[in-house]
């Protein structure tokens, strides 16, 4: 059989920086490929060079047998190649629609069908089991349904070869089935499917090939089948993974409530249209986690927490103290931190250094006219460089030119850099490589100790028990129940998720 | 959802109401078809340049040019009639090609030297008023048949109303705009490209010829203005239309469209020269205030538009969920 899609010794090399050396890749018909490695192993510069979003330094692609070089990401799209790119936010102030149908749009007699568009739109949509209004500007739309939407438009476009990167990282179980679901579909037509991912177990239940990248040179490339788990961790690690030792250290309630000092209360918090009354203690040194399904009300918890959005009634105190929380400025200087979900929107800013962007938020905390010293700034920066992996050759790096996990990795830095009393982090460990998610749960885990509270959402279930003292699990903007002790177990955060 | 898109436009037309019956109310023959139809006409080139405007600035740009290449039209115009006898319609042949070319290159140094529109347009107009000063300093009036078939051509409306020339082709530049900006590729892309320009292309918006027909556009249109500014003054001035721009910006805002890009309507702009042009014949009505006081309230509309702007997209979308 001959690949629809090879490409042979390809490099690639920003000023300082060799992101890819002579890799080789190819795909076939009818297969999902799964491209995996750490976080900056070279993954979204292979699928950005493949599709003319980036040219290429040395190497060739080739589509039966004949050399092509994409000067744009049109010239690939005219191949047949549709691309999800990682980074990509489609344009928040389209409708849903024009989102799906930009530079395809159906026309009638040389015009824009706008009825047309709506309900192939609506068509498109219900295979991912969306309904929602396809003329809403995408900017109304969560983070899940903009990748949703991102998704369904590169699978309305895809011809021969559909890119995915990190398709899943913001999505919750269902919907990742339900994008399998449609994988599988177009698997069967014959579409050839390149798909990026840190989620393993993503990768066993639909991949048919694997190919390994790290540090920019390619590993090797297997069968799904003839590969185990640890071998596959040990290629894209070049070591075996350290035993996830973030166990939280004590189960029972070390801290009582009531008589910490430091304990942070919400009683009877409700905010108008994002989350109904609840009840909720953070105590000293413990790790909260909140678990429930997207739009649950869980980054609404963390959005009420810091000032964005207004109560419309209860309070949260910090050790029987009231806070009034009316902006994010606030909340930091009572002491709380928000890590936000959404890093594209909420967090980097891309033209400034790795450095500038840890400090940010303690040098705000600060007052500007305590101005951190930049020896003082460098001590930080390269403390949680090292400490949390993050790949780059200095801090002094524009962190737009990370990738996506090593971005996400600055922006958890620059938030444990406040040594908050509380931390709320919304999806830490979203796009972040099984190597750095120990790491991270490590850290967790030390922090705690040190006597940091912490506020943890996330979607991966596992990871959340393994840390958390107690989990909170939130259902239609609604606290359901709590989790602790002997019925903390992912088997009954899932239950509790399910039937409320 | 639907509704907070439109709502700047609600507004400009509320307003325009509201001012209309406050002028009918008080004065005599405020709220007749002639005044309405001298609203269209003497406003037809500014509406004409700041359709142009609108399509820059949703996609994220500016123009600042345009009132100098009225100007230029304007007095190339007249140099060839007068001085080099040309028939006007040969004059309009090659001035209007001549005037895209123009917003062309301003639109190929944009996009290839990934300069500021702001700077890459002023640049723009000072070349284009130099240009019209070199040409003539003195104002050139034009004095041909063609000019005079123009002033009579029209239809008569009832209630002592007239169509004229300038209206229609405002009209028909209008009709092609809506057309080009909601049932045309191009007119997505524009739009694509205000609201981020690296998405865009990674989408597979041709940036590059995008932005260069953008400033095309606006250049062509600021050209045809310069025309049918002449069929108003029946001559051409290199110090005519001073500050144009700025007017058309203004009409921009104060009909919706955002000035960071992204959004806003073609239609919305029309309104904002209506409202500025109501607020004027209601000052001559009047009689007593200073003309002046046009600019003073256009100001203050300007600063209500911007903080409604602000109000609107300071919103944060991100605590909206489905599900
Ligand atoms: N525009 C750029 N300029 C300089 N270096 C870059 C640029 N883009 C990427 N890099 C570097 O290239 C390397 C590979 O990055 P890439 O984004 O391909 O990683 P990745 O495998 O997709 O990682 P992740 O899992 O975090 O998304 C990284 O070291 C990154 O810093
Ligand atoms: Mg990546």
């Amino acid at each position: 059989m001959q690949p629809v899609l090879e490409l042979k010794h390809i490099s690639k090399r920003y000023p300082g920086v060799k992101a890819l050396e002579n890799v080789d890749f190819r795909i076939f018909a009818g297969e999902v490929h799964a491209l995996l490695g750490e976080n900056g192993a070279g993954k979204s510069t292979l699928v950005k060079v493949m599709t003319g979003a980036e040219s290429k330094t040395a190497g060739e692609i080739i589509i039966d047998n004949v050399a092509h070089e994409f000067a744009t990401p049109i010239a690939a799209q005219k191949m047949g190649i549709s691309t999800v790119y990682q980074e990509v936010n489609l344009l928040p102030n389209l409708s849903v629609a024009h989102n799906l149908f930009l530079g395809h749009e159906p026309k009638r007699y040389g015009l824009i069908d706008h009825k047309a568009m709506t309900t192939q739109a609506e068509q498109l949509l219900s295979r991912f089991k969306l309904d929602i209004d396809v003329n809403a500007d995408l900017a109304k739309y969560s983070v899940a349904v903009q990748q949703l939407v991102a998704i369904a438009r590169g699978v309305a476009m895809s011809a021969q070869v559909l890119v995915l990167d990190e398709p899943t990282a913001s999505l919750d179980a269902e919907e990742v089935q339900t994008l399998f679901a449609v994988m599988e579909q177009l698997r069967s037509q014959g579409v050839a499917i390149v798909f990026i991912t840190h989620f393993l177990d993503q990768v066993y239940q639909i991949s048919d090939r694997i190919t390994v990248l790290r540090n920019g040179k390619q590993v090797g490339e297997y069968l799904t089948a003839e590969l185990p788990q640890t071998k596959l961790v040990e290629a894209m690690l070049g070591k075996e993974l350290q035993q996830l030792t973030a166990r939280r250290s004590n189960p029972d309630d070390k801290h009582m409530a009531g008589d910490d000092e430091n304990a942070v209360t919400f009683s009877n918090v409700s905010a108008k249209g994002s989350i109904q009354e609840f009840d909720l203690e953070v105590p000293k040194g413990q790790a909260i986690g909140l678990a429930g399904l997207l739009g649950s009300g869980r980054t609404e918890v963390c959005n009420a927490l810091f000032g964005i959005d207004t109560l419309s009634s209860g309070s949260i105190s910090l050790g029987g103290k009231v806070l009034q929380l009316s902006q994010p400025s606030d909340a930091i200087h009572a002491g709380i931190a928000l890590c936000p979900e959404d890093r594209k929107t909420d967090g980097i800013i891309a033209p400034l250094s790795i450095r500038e962007n840890i400090i940010l938020a303690l040098q705000a905390k600060l007052g500007w006219w305590r101005y951190l010293s930049k020896t003082k700034q460098q001590t930080l920066a390269d403390f949680y460089i090292d400490k949390l992996q993050i790949a780059t050759p200095d801090a002094d790096k524009p962190i737009g030119q990370l990738s996506g996990g090593n971005q996400q990795k600055v922006i958890l830095a620059r938030w444990l850099a406040v040594e908050p009393t509380l931390l709320a982090l919304d999806e830490p460990t979203r796009g972040i490589d099984i190597g750095a998610h120990a790491e991270i749960l490590a850290l967790i885990k030390s922090l705690c100790d040190e006597g940091m509270s912490l506020l943890v959402t996330s979607s991966e279930l596992e990871e959340l028990v393994a840390f958390a003292n107690k989990v909170v699990v939130l259902r239609d903007r609604k606290k359901v129940t709590e989790l602790k002790g002997q019925q903390l177990t992912s088997q009954h955060v899932m239950q509790a998720i399910a039937e409320g | 959802m639907f509704k907070q898109r439109y709502l700047p436009l609600w507004i400009t037309t509320s307003l325009l109401m509201v001012l209309f019956l406050i002028g009918s109310m008080q004065f005599d023959g405020f709220a007749s078809s002639r005044v309405v139809m001298n609203l269209f006409s003497d406003n037809a080139f500014l509406m004409i340049t700041a359709i142009g405007m609108t399509l820059v600035i949703i996609s994220g740009g500016i123009d600042l040019s345009v009132g100098a290449v009225i100007a230029l039209s304007g007095v190339a115009t007249s140099v060839l009639i007068t001085q080099y006898q040309w028939h006007p319609l040969a004059a309009f042949a090659l001035i209007l090609p001549a005037g895209t070319l123009f917003g062309a290159l301003m639109g190929t140094i944009i996009y290839s030297y990934r300069l500021q529109p702001f700077i890459v347009t002023l640049a723009g107009m000072f070349l284009a008023r130099g240009l019209a000063t070199t040409l003539s300093e003195q104002s050139l009036e034009i004095d041909h048949p063609f000019y005079d078939f123009v002033a009579d051509f029209g239809f008569e409306l009832p209630g002592a109303a007239w169509l004229d020339l300038s209206t229609l082709i405002f009209a028909s530049v209008f009709l092609l705009a809506i057309l080009l900006m909601h049932y045309s590729r191009l007119g997505n892309n524009i739009y694509a490209l205000g609201g981020n320009e690296h998405s865009a292309q990674l989408m597979g918006v041709p940036v590059k010829r995008t932005t260069i027909t953008i400033y095309a556009a606006s250049s062509f249109l600021a050209t045809l203005a310069g025309i049918v500014f002449t069929f108003y003054t029946f001559s051409g001035y290199a110090l005519a239309a001073v500050g144009v721009e700025l007017d058309a910006i203004a009409a921009v805002v104060i009909g919706g469209t955002l000035l960071t890009g992204g959004r806003g309507f073609v239609a919305g702009t029309i309104l904002g020269v209506l409202l500025m042009g109501v607020i004027q014949t209601y000052i001559s009505f009047d009689g007593s205030l200073s003309s002046w006081w046009t600019k003073i309230v256009i100001g203050l509309l300007l600063f209500f538009f911007i903080v409604l702007q602000k109000g609107l997209n300071g919103k944060p979308a991100k605590t909206i969920t489905s599900h």
